[in-house]
């Protein structure tokens, strides 16, 4: 692993070559993989660069990994280094996943695949159980900050606020705690 | 039904990608909230699912929306709703990557980043709370989401390995 980036600059054909490979390697997750061929493989970023990116993309909303796609093509061709980077990760995928939702619509029906799919699912969401609970318990949110996140809980989950109308109310009010906290 | 219905889609998941903090799992309540309750375009069941097939399938988590257009409104619904989620995020994006260099190391910066950590984690646990409600009606495939969660807390094995055994315990009737 290298700490500074390398002075190449890939085209956007080799954007979008690497993240339609990396968008395929990901099956639950594309960030590992795309870490490693931005820093590791191609070295592209930093390490200390990827981490910044990073924290951008999961500050701005919208999907993380195709936030990074953009930044990281938009940083070597502008618009189209961006539309290269974006169009590598999604096209690929988007046409596997109608693919698989077709034959799924086809088959969907029968007693072996509904029950295959039964338990597909049921796993499915235990891995946002994990991620929820691993977020949870991770160090960033051993504070009184946490309050915010049972806030958060009940409000979505049981209440069923629009998210809309709960983050307006609560997110000013969570980044103003934080921001009280730093003083 | 069908123009109506994209020009739906495509405003739906315009805002969803706007509000969309902290990635494409913590809009999952939204998502289950409009798809499900709100247009009754699937049943709960049905989008438990779908949010299974795009888990098990390579790429972004986010192609879940792909699932959901194609099943609302065809090919055309899929293309409008991922176009749609993923837009307004990435004209945003771009339009901040250039300048965010600046703020390194700005208080107000470290303060909306640790601000949105506790509401990320709590939409993360509702989404998990509701697709658990949504994909299971047996006491067995409440056993496997908790096994999995289980699994998943403690080791490092890839999920895939998850959903195979999984769907086997489900092939084989016990779900």
């Amino acid at each position: 692993m290298s700490e500074t980036s390398s002075a190449e600059i890939p085209a956007p054909r080799e954007l979008f070559l690497r993240f339609t490979q990396v968008s395929l390697a990901g099956f639950g997750g594309v960030m590992p993989f795309a870490r490693r061929m931005l820093v590791e493989e191609r070295r592209w970023l930093s390490a200390e660069e990827f981490t910044d990116v990073l924290s951008l993309c999961q500050l701005l909303p919208g999907p993380n990994i195709v936030n990074v796609a953009v930044c990281v093509g938009a940083r070597y061709h502008g618009v189209r280094g961006a539309l290269a980077a974006f169009a590598g990760l999604m096209t690929a995928p988007f046409f596997i996943i109608i693919a698989l939702g077709a034959l799924y619509t086809e088959y969907g029906h029968l007693p072996a695949v509904a029950a295959l799919f039964r338990g597909i699912s049921a796993a499915a969401a235990g891995l946002v159980v994990a991620m929820g609970l691993k977020m949870a318990t991770s160090r960033r949110l051993r504070s009184a900050m946490a309050l915010f996140a049972v806030i958060t809980f009940i409000g979505i989950a049981l209440v069923r606020l629009p998210l809309v109308v709960f983050l307006l109310g609560a997110a000013p009010v969570s980044v103003a705690a934080a921001l009280w906290r730093a003083r | 039904m069908s123009e109506e219905t994209l020009a739906q889609l495509a405003m739906d998941f315009s805002v969803l990608s706007l509000i969309a903090v902290g990635g494409a799992i913590t809009v999952l309540p939204e998502m289950h909230r409009s798809v499900v309750e709100v247009h009754g375009w699937m049943s709960g069941a049905q989008f438990a699912e779908l949010f299974a097939l795009a888990q098990a399938a390579p790429g972004p988590n986010i192609l879940v929306v792909s699932l959901i257009g194609w099943k609302v409104a065809g090919f055309a619904g899929a293309v409008v709703a991922t176009a749609a989620v993923c837009g307004p995020s990435c004209v945003l994006t771009f339009a901040v990557s250039g300048v965010w260099q600046r703020f390194h190391g700005a208080r107000w910066r470290a303060a909306v980043e640790e601000g949105l950590v506790p509401v990320t984690v709590g939409l993360m646990l509702a989404g998990g709370y509701l697709i658990t409600l949504s994909a299971d009606d047996s006491w067995s495939a409440f056993a496997i989401t908790a096994v999995t969660a289980a699994v998943v807390l403690v080791t490092r094995i890839h999920p895939l390995w998850l959903f195979g055994a999984a769907g086997l315990i489900g092939l084989a009737g016990w779900v």
